[in-house]
Order: structure tokens, then sequence, then C-alpha cells
């Protein structure tokens, strides 16, 4: 999933002053010189803002901390969490690690394949949804379960995906 | 009723707020050790309780703390690790949404006993909301003076941030965080020197998990004697279980150490016992990495005992029949449950998870996958295929710079040395192997799909 390919933006990457207000929040945490810490906050707010991070999202990254580009590439491609490439609106991350595969989340995988109609990793010709398969996210009791944007939603079924789909499709 | 010491308040409506949580007796060890105690005093009361690390290794909290260096002008600090993500565990999720305030009263009353006046909560990124729920805790904390300049006039200063991660297990391990938090990829350091010694920006520094700090509040609060008086020989106080798999009531529980496994799983008051009527093949108590056992193993000991929640008992009988309390991420496994599709799925786990640093581990983990793959999914595996198995997680073990190695080639050791029978069967049977399980020794199940 995860290919090494740079993917480009075509807009440009722009922090706005919320965005900014929360950058300051970070780099204000940590001692002084030590700003390299705030990669992986300032990497969750640029992706928040354009659903993926882009190399020109990662320079923007670096000169805000005023680190060299490499320096935020390496964490960029290290952490699972962030999308190199393009996604739909809403990613659909579906754990698949053995306590929610016991309890069926193959299934739930299948269905969403069918019922979106992409393979995993693709987006929806509508541009709304992209899914994939992510190891335990800590709801292992509560399974199966994926996580959309900050949200988990958990005990999954057939209906409550319908549910789920249809209530953002409507959006 | 069992004694509960850090979910006694879980239900109370509106807990998650600092008024109600100090109606109910919350930042009482606050006040108790800033005022009455000396830093030294406090870390000598978590010595006597008998706290062990309640992240995976067990390792004793009050020998972890007095290992800490002080060199003059250095800042030390405490990082909490809220990483979890070793797969089965969700129990720091539950105490951190549910009882913020716990960890928070923990994390002031531990950064005092270190000497700690920043302290940072490294919380997996996917936990977004409970990173909101913190994040108002450690407001309202500010706003009450228990966190700043000089707290309740006691001279001690102290702040307390939060930090997300960014989705990648390894982070859990104590180095790995340490290196995340500076802003680095996850790769761990070698050791030593250790963290107690050169950390967090290269000061002196402890990690420690969420539900070992959440424990330093009744430890203070009580005395570390009555912690002590809970619990077998060594493994004291209470314990939090995520139990999940094929449970009638998968969830959260708080236990005092010595319940008896088989209570455990089949009382109503824990994990129901096995859903839908079941009967039970194995468990993995203690989180993915810990060996899985069979069900006639994990009742008794190998010498006949009942098997008790401890440290201990777990163990009993070695990797050869025993496994390990770990993270208390309890999975069950019910009679039509794949013990090779499992172990093909958590070999894929470590395989997505291992850093990448060094050889045994990186080459171990993939060449396990690309074996088990065969097997699993009837690709013209042999019967040496599963010695070869053997050999590679034999190879990995002890061989690498972290323990995910070891996480790694654990659960393949115990799954081949316990069901190796189930492995022949799937060499034998490729075909049959994609539509049926195997079921119980020497019973193969036709109603059952495990494809
Ligand atoms: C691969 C790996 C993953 C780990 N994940 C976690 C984790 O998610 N949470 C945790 O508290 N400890 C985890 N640990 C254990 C930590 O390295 C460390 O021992 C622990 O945080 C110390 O805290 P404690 O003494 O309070 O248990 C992990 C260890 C390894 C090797
Ligand atoms: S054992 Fe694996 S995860 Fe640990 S440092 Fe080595 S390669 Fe990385
Ligand atoms: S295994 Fe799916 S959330 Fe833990």
């Amino acid at each position: 999933m995860h290919s090494t390919k740079p993917s480009h933006s075509k807009a440009a990457v722009v922090f706005t002053p919320e965005m900014m207000a929360q950058v300051e929040h970070f780099t204000k945490q940590y001692p002084a010189g030590k700003q390299k810490s705030a990669i992986i906050p300032l990497l969750h707010i640029v992706q928040k803002k354009y659903g993926w991070v882009s190399v020109e999202a990662q320079d923007k990254v670096a000169e805000l901390l005023q680190l060299q580009p490499i320096e935020v590439y390496e964490v960029a491609t290290f952490y699972t969490m962030f999308h190199l490439h393009p996604v739909g609106q809403y990613v659909l991350e579906v754990c698949r690690t053995g306590p929610c595969m016991i309890v069926g989340a193959e299934d739930i995988c299948k269905y969403l394949e069918n019922k979106l109609g992409i393979k995993e990793g693709e987006i929806t010709a509508d541009g709304l949804f992209t899914w994939r398969t992510v190891e335990c996210l800590g709801a292992c009791g509560y399974a199966p379960m994926m996580q959309v944007g900050d949200n988990f939603h958990e005990y999954l079924t057939p209906e409550k995906m319908d549910k789920l789909i249809g209530d953002w499709r409507n959006k | 009723m069992p004694r509960k010491l850090l979910l006694e308040h879980d239900k109370v409506e509106g807990i998650r707020h600092i008024d109600t949580y100090m109606k109910h007796g919350g930042y009482r060890s606050v006040e108790k050790a800033l005022k009455k105690m000396t830093p030294e005093e406090v870390v000598e009361e978590v010595k006597k309780s008998g706290l062990r690390g309640r992240g995976g290794a067990g390792f004793p909290t009050g020998m972890k703390w007095s290992f800490l260096a002080k060199p003059e002008g250095v800042p030390r600090y405490l990082v909490c690790n809220a990483d979890e993500s070793e797969p089965g565990t969700f129990k720091d999720r539950y105490l951190m949404e549910y009882l913020p305030h716990l960890l928070i009263e923990g994390m002031i009353t531990s950064s005092y006993a270190l000497g700690a006046k920043v302290s940072y909560i490294y919380i997996r990124g996917e936990y977004r909301w409970i990173y909101e729920i913190l994040e108002t805790a450690i407001e309202e904390a500010r706003a009450k003076g228990f966190i700043g300049k000089n707290i309740l006039g006691s001279g001690f200063d102290f702040e307390l941030y939060m930090q997300p991660g960014g989705g990648a297990y390894i982070c859990g391990e104590e180095t790995a965080l340490l290196e995340s938090l500076e802003g680095k990829r996850g790769n761990p350091r070698m050791k030593p020197p250790f963290p107690a010694v050169k950390g967090l920006w290269g000061c002196p520094t402890v990690v420690n998990n969420v539900e070992t700090i959440a424990a330093v509040v009744p430890i203070v609060n009580d005395g570390g004697d009555e912690y002590a008086k809970i619990g077998i020989g060594k493994s004291t106080g209470t314990k939090l279980i995520s139990a999940c798999g094929n449970i009638k009531t998968p969830g959260v529980f708080e236990l005092e150490m010595g319940l008896p496994v088989e209570e455990f799983l089949n009382s109503d008051e824990y994990c129901g016992g096995v859903a839908h009527g079941k009967r039970l093949k194995a468990v993995v108590p203690g989180g993915s990495s810990v060996p899985i056992v069979p069900a006639g193993l994990f009742y008794k000991n190998i010498k006949g005992e009942d098997r008790l929640m401890t440290y201990e008992s777990l163990a009993d009988g070695g990797f050869a029949s025993g496994t390990m309390m770990g993270s208390g991420g309890f999975i069950v496994y019910d009679e039509d449950q794949c013990i090779v599709r499992n172990t093909w799925n958590f070999t894929r786990f470590y395989n997505h998870e291992s850093c990448g640093q060094c050889s045994p581990c990186r080459e171990g983990t993939g060449w396990m996958l690309k074996v088990l793959d065969k097997i699993e999914h009837g690709k013209g595996a042999t019967m040496e295929d599963i010695d070869l198995l053997w050999d590679i997680q034999r190879r990995i073990e002890g061989n690498t710079i972290c323990p995910l190695g070891d996480a790694a080639a654990w659960p393949v050791a115990a799954a081949i040395r316990h069901f190796r029978e189930e492995f022949e069967w799937h060499v034998k049977n490729p075909q049959l192997a994609q539509t049926k399980s195997y079921g119980l020794v020497g019973e193969t199940k036709y109603e059952t799909a495990s494809a």
C-alpha cells in the first residue's frame, strides 16, 4: 500500500490561522530547539485538512519547523496512519488482526468490496470512499470494527454498514 | 464483591469531569504526596506495594523508579505509554476514556515522586477522541491548580503534555516510543544505556504504562502495604484484563490477582463463558505475543493445579506448557477456530510492524509469513515446511535489538508445539483445509468453513 513513488498535490498547501494556532500549541510543548518532535502532530493537522499528505504538504511541515525535508519524509513514510496518496473523502479502515478476524472481519471486507465496487486502496468513482485493512486498533472486544476519520465504528454488521454508507452518501 | 481500585467509579455519571471525580475522592493522592510526603517516601510506598509494570513485561515499578539517574541540572521526564497496540489489548483505552482524571492524577503524583517537572502522555494516533478527553481533563486539572507553578503551595512546578503517535505498533516499545516522541521513525534503541540514564532527549526518563501510573493513586492513598495485601506472592493488587474473541461478554474487567482462570472465563461476572455454547479450543491470555495454550493446559497446569490469574501461575510450566500475563489482552478461541490461520494472521501482523532494523526480525518474519501462507492457503507445503518454520522462529528469538523479534517468534513456536497435528493436517489435506476446520484434536469439523 505504501508505494515509494511520491505523490504531488495540485493545489497549494496552506496552513490556515486555526491550523497555525494548533502548530504553535505543539511547538510550545517541547524544550527549545526540539521542535522536530512536532512532525507527527503537524502531519496529522495537514492530513485532517487535505485528507492526505502530499510531498508539498511535507515540505511545508519542514519549512514551518525549520527542518530538512528529508527529516519529514522519513517520518511520513514510516507511520501508517499517513496517506501518501490521494484517498476518498471517507477512508474506511477495517481492522484485520486475529481477534477481529475470528469474529468476522474478513466478511466485512468482502461486503465493503462488493458494496463499494472497489478493491482495497482504490477510490470510488464519485471520490467519496476508499477502504483498506489495518492492524489492531484497540477495539478487539467490540469487533468487527473500522475507523473512519476520528471515529471508531464497532460491532459492524451489513445493516450497520449500509446505514453508515447511506448516510455518508447523502451528506 | 471483588475489590476495585481503578474502576471503582467508572460508571458514575459525569466522572469524566473534575468536580464529580473529586467528589468521589479524586486528587487525594496529589494532596497527600505533595503536602505530607517527600518524593522518596512516595517511591518507597510504590516499592512496598509490589506493583509490577502493566505494559507487558511486569518489571517492579518501584525498582524501576529507583534506577532513575539524578544528575544535577539535567531535567528528568516521566513518559506515559498510551500506545496500546498489542492485539487483544484495549484496557488502557477504557481507563482513559472513562476515568481520564485517574491517569492525570497518577501522572502528577508519579512525576512528583520522580522529580519530573515536565511529562508527556504518548497516545496512539488512532485514539483521537480519547486524546481530546484527556486534553479537556488536563485543562480542568490546570484550572484547579493541580498542574502549573507551585502546585498546592508545595513549590513543585509541573507541566503535562499530550503527544499523538502515527500508527506503529513498535512505538509501544519504550525506546521506539522515545524516538517517536523526538520526531523520528520508531526504531528501537540499543540498550544500554537504558532510558533511566539516557531517555528522552538524552535525559533520564521513566516510561510507564497507563495502568501502572493509575495504580500509583490507590497506592499513595491507602499505602503500599494495603495494596500488597491483595493478590498472591509477587502478583499484588488488581489487574485490568481486556477480554475478547469467542466469549459471551467481551470487555474490560478489573480483577484481584489470584482469581482462578476458570472463574474468569466462565463466570457471568467476567467473560460469561465461550459464546454460542461452543467448546473451548485455546486461549492467548496476554496479548498476541504470548504463547497460545490449548484448553487442556489452560484451566490446570501440567501438575494438575488450578491456574490462577497471576504472573507466576500463567507462566507455570515455562514455554513447554505455560504462557504469560503479558499486557492482559485475553483472547479466547472456540472449537471452530483455525490455529494455522490465526498463526498466519499474527505473523502477518509482526511482519507488517517490524521496524526493519535487524535482519533476523525483518527477514525472519517475512520468511515465516511466506511459509505460513503456503500451509494455510494450500499452496503445496510439505512436512519439511513445518520444521522450517520452527527453525526460523528459533533463529529470530533472542537475536534482535528489541523484543518484537521474540514476540513474533513465540506465537509460532507455541502453535507448532501444541497444535502440530493441525499444521500436518493442513499439509496433508490442502484442498479440504480451504473449506473445513480442523476442530479440536483429531476431530475434523465438516460444517464450518475457515476460508
Ligand atoms: C514491540 C513492543 C510493543 C510494546 N507495546 C507496548 C504498549 O503498547 N504499551 C505499553 O505500555 N507497553 C508496551 N511495551 C512495553 C514497553 O516497552 C515498556 O516495557 C512499558 O511501557 C514499561 O511500562 P511498565 O513498566 O509500566 O509496564 C511494548 C514492548 C514491545 C517490545
Ligand atoms: S526486533 Fe524487529 S522491531 Fe525490534 S528493532 Fe529489530 S527489526 Fe526493529
Ligand atoms: S484485533 Fe481488531 S481491534 Fe484489536
